[in-house]
């Protein structure tokens, strides 16, 4: 017996084949030439060729953030590759019988539910492989109650209007290092448009996919609910394994009119690296959602446990009067896993309201950092925040951080902060070993139990992946 | 059903254990009393495998097994269970939950049936009132929020779930009232059967008027000085544990 935990090689990586697939990319490297390639490549306006110029232009004067708490070696931009594409056997998909068989296989492996018959009992699906959309399955009868689900390149065709009046409305492509990157240099991603008074009939889903070794994948989404409308929105992400890291930079945007419900949830299996650190994703994503109206809602619900580096805080601007954010978050760190992740809950609407549960799970060697801002501006009377941040760690050699920073300008306002750290020890282990559960059950269950507050917020087949995942990554964490 | 011989262990280096032998055979109720410090806890957390203590040598039989080869896990699916002194809170668990999962891996390792939810829930209702808990209870999380009486009946509640052969009880008076100290006491009793035995780890005899052992072993430094019947109990209420330390030194004890 040792009174140590044993930390022994995790479970492998299941999504980590690459896909041999005639990918039409760019060579790396980033410059206003290899924007005006992409911006060619797509076909697009030249509004939007100046919204990336200016992008750009504004992110050769800025720098890598350097205040979280997570330590990496700083990527050569002129390294990535900035556009690859599957080569498609035909300029356009008719159905999904004509999608490369290579890729439909990635898909199946993947377990995405991309077949129409499949679509049919399940979800809408947009797949974005690289950087480029795929596929969007259940159009048509999305469109029938005037709901647009597509990829985003397709919306700046077919809705320019649309993508114009949003885009960068909620993340200004100066906003940081990453979103001007992004704003830059982005190839697809998802747009949702859910007009006046309509529910979505269906949760909507995105599955992302980096296949490429060099490639970065910048994604951008875009979700609009009008007045009255809602939406579920769900986003899942794996990588090959390569031992080089690859860099994902996305942005999302959310905007709620009066009366609208956005409600984003993502489960996030990134390659994290091996258990020595070797490769990985740097995800440094910027997310952020606009209560734009009156009682408008959006809840964001996050379970991180991939990547190798994660930067991401999605946030909500509560602007309109009553409006509710809401950020839900699991993040768990292994081997040498980091992440600085959390949110920033913006009060300026009154009587608006916002709540934070995070819950970092820390095993390994891993650093798990909880950054979080509540900001109630000054006209924000009566404004509420709510958080409950909990760390747990597991073993001896992992650490966890929690940075709030809460800033009111309102006498009025509210906030309350509430944050535990607690370890999976010998005592609790051997609790559950004496009553014969053996020790991975038992991290399961502990896992589960100390999750349930945000688990509970994920529509039901994404709880069940996301308790399973948790246990797959813990696998042989403790000896 | 157990043997222990010789059996020495240390914490962090430091021995804890010097040297404990005990026969514990099926039917029999003992009792461990000593002051604190003695290594009385210690004996019961090497026994179930407490992974802070290193056995540095000895050997125990358990139902002519070695018992530090099985796994801390696979002692309590062949019937080994301690009732901890300060059982631990896990939030988000419910309790029955964790009771269930506890049933099914010994019925499991049994080869008998797992109970589903449903089929449970009759079991444990049965249960629970052996302890006199509310059911509410069950619905908790485990242990959570629990007062020291509470955590107590629960651990009883889950040695009634499990039936376990050998069952270790760490300081069960400890946390609890007059009243349910009986109720557990005589719960304890009810689980007591010819083909069980009940090791009682104690510092106060007063848990001993309900739960009655047929031997007491005084133990201190880490070594058994006295062992004798049920009236050394009551000599110890009286006395205290001073005379037998200085009896030991005197004797030149080993």
């Amino acid at each position: 017996m040792t009174s140590t935990f044993n930390v022994v090689t995790s479970q492998e990586y299941k999504y980590g084949f690459v896909t041999d697939i005639e990918a039409d990319s760019v060579a790396p490297g980033l410059s206003e030439e290899v924007i005006r390639f992409i911006s060619a490549k797509k076909g697009e306006p030249d509004w939007l060729l100046e919204f990336r110029l200016k992008a750009y232009r504004h992110w050769l004067t800025m720098s890598e953030p350097e205040w979280a708490k997570v330590d990496y070696p700083k990527p050569d931009f002129q390294k990535i590759v900035y556009y690859s594409a599957p080569k498609p056997k035909k300029p356009q998909y008719a159905s999904m019988d004509e999608v490369d068989p290579e890729l439909r296989r990635t898909f199946e492996k993947l377990g995405v539910p991309i077949h129409e018959q499949e679509a049919l009992a399940g979800v809408a699906v947009d797949v974005v492989f690289d950087s480029v959309s795929v596929t969007t399955t259940y159009r048509e009868k999305l469109a029938a109650v005037g709901i647009i689900f597509c990829s985003f390149s397709e919306a700046v065709k077919s809705h320019p209007d649309l993508v114009k009046q949003y885009l960068g409305s909620v993340v200004p492509s100066s906003d940081n290092f990453y979103a001007a990157l992004n704003s830059a240099v982005f190839t697809d991603g998802s747009f949702v448009f859910i007009p006046k008074g309509v529910a979505c009939p269906m949760d909507l889903s995105t599955y992302f996919r980096i296949n490429n070794k060099e490639s970065g994948q910048f994604e951008r989404t875009l979700i609009v609910a009008e007045e009255g409308a809602s939406v579920s929105y769900l986003e899942g992400c794996t990588a090959p394994q390569f031992d080089t890291n690859q860099l994902h930079a996305a942005v999302v945007e959310l905007v709620a009119l009066d009366r609208a419900s956005i409600k984003y949830s993502t489960v996030q299996n990134w390659y994290a690296g091996d258990k020595d650190g070797k490769g990985g994703i740097f995800n440094f994503v910027t997310k952020r959602g606009l209560c734009k109206g009156k009682a408008s809602h959006i809840s964001w619900t996050q379970v991180e446990t991939g990547s190798a580096i994660t930067w991401k805080y999605p946030s909500c601007v509560l602007l309109g009067d009553d409006s509710i954010g809401e950020f839900y978050s699991v993040a768990l760190t292994n081997h040498k896993q980091q992440a600085d992740t959390g949110t920033k809950m913006i009060h300026i609407g009154r009587n608006t309201k916002s709540t934070i549960v995070s819950k970092g799970i820390s095993a390994g060697d891993s650093s798990n950092s909880y950054r979080g801002l509540v900001k109630v501006q000054p006209k924000a009377e009566g404004a509420r925040n709510f958080s409950q941040c909990d760390s747990m760690l597991i073993g001896q050699s992992c650490s966890a951080s929690t940075f709030p920073y809460i800033e009111v300008q309102n006498r009025s306002a509210r906030v309350e902060h509430e944050a535990t750290t607690s370890k999976i020890g010998e005592e609790q282990l051997l609790y559950f070993q004496q009553r014969g559960i053996p020790a991975e059950e038992a991290i399961s269950m502990i896992i589960n139990g100390f999750c349930k507050d945000v688990f509970r917020e994920l529509p039901m087949e994404f709880a069940v992946e996301a308790t399973r995942l948790l246990s797959l990554k813990l696998e042989g964490s403790v000896g | 059903m157990l043997s222990i011989k010789n059996l020495t262990a240390s914490i962090n280096g430091t021995p804890v254990l010097k040297g404990i032998d005990l026969e514990i055979k099926a039917g029999e109720i003992h009792a461990i009393m000593g002051p604190n410090g003695s290594g009385k806890s210690t004996l019961g957390k090497v026994l179930v495998g407490h992974p802070a203590y290193e056995v540095t040598g000895g050997e125990v039989l358990y139902e002519g097994r070695n018992l530090f080869e099985l796994a801390a896990d696979e002692r309590a699916r062949a019937g080994l269970f301690m009732g901890f002194q300060h059982p631990i809170e896990v939030p988000g668990v419910s309790n029955a939950a964790f009771l269930r999962l506890a049933y099914n891996k010994k019925a499991e390792a049994e080869g008998r049936d797992e109970l589903d939810p449903l089929e449970f829930d009759d079991f444990i209702h049965e249960k629970i009132k052996l302890v006199s808990m509310k059911e509410e209870f069950l619905d908790r999380s485990l242990n959570e929020g629990f007062s020291g009486g509470e955590k107590k009946r629960n651990e009883i509640l889950q040695m009634a779930v499990l039936e376990p052969k050998l069952a270790i009880l760490d300081e069960l008076d400890s946390g609890l009232d007059i009243d349910a100290l009986r109720v557990l006491g005589e719960a304890v009793n009810k689980l007591q059967r010819p083909d069980r035995a009940l090791l009682i780890i104690t510092h106060f005899p007063r848990i001993l008027e309900t739960i009655q052992p047929q031997f007491v072993h005084v133990l201190s430094g880490g070594r058994i000085l006295k062992s004798a019947g049920k009236e050394l109990a009551t000599e110890l209420e009286d006395r205290g544990y001073d005379w037998v330390l200085e009896e030991a030194a005197a004797g030149g004890a080993r």
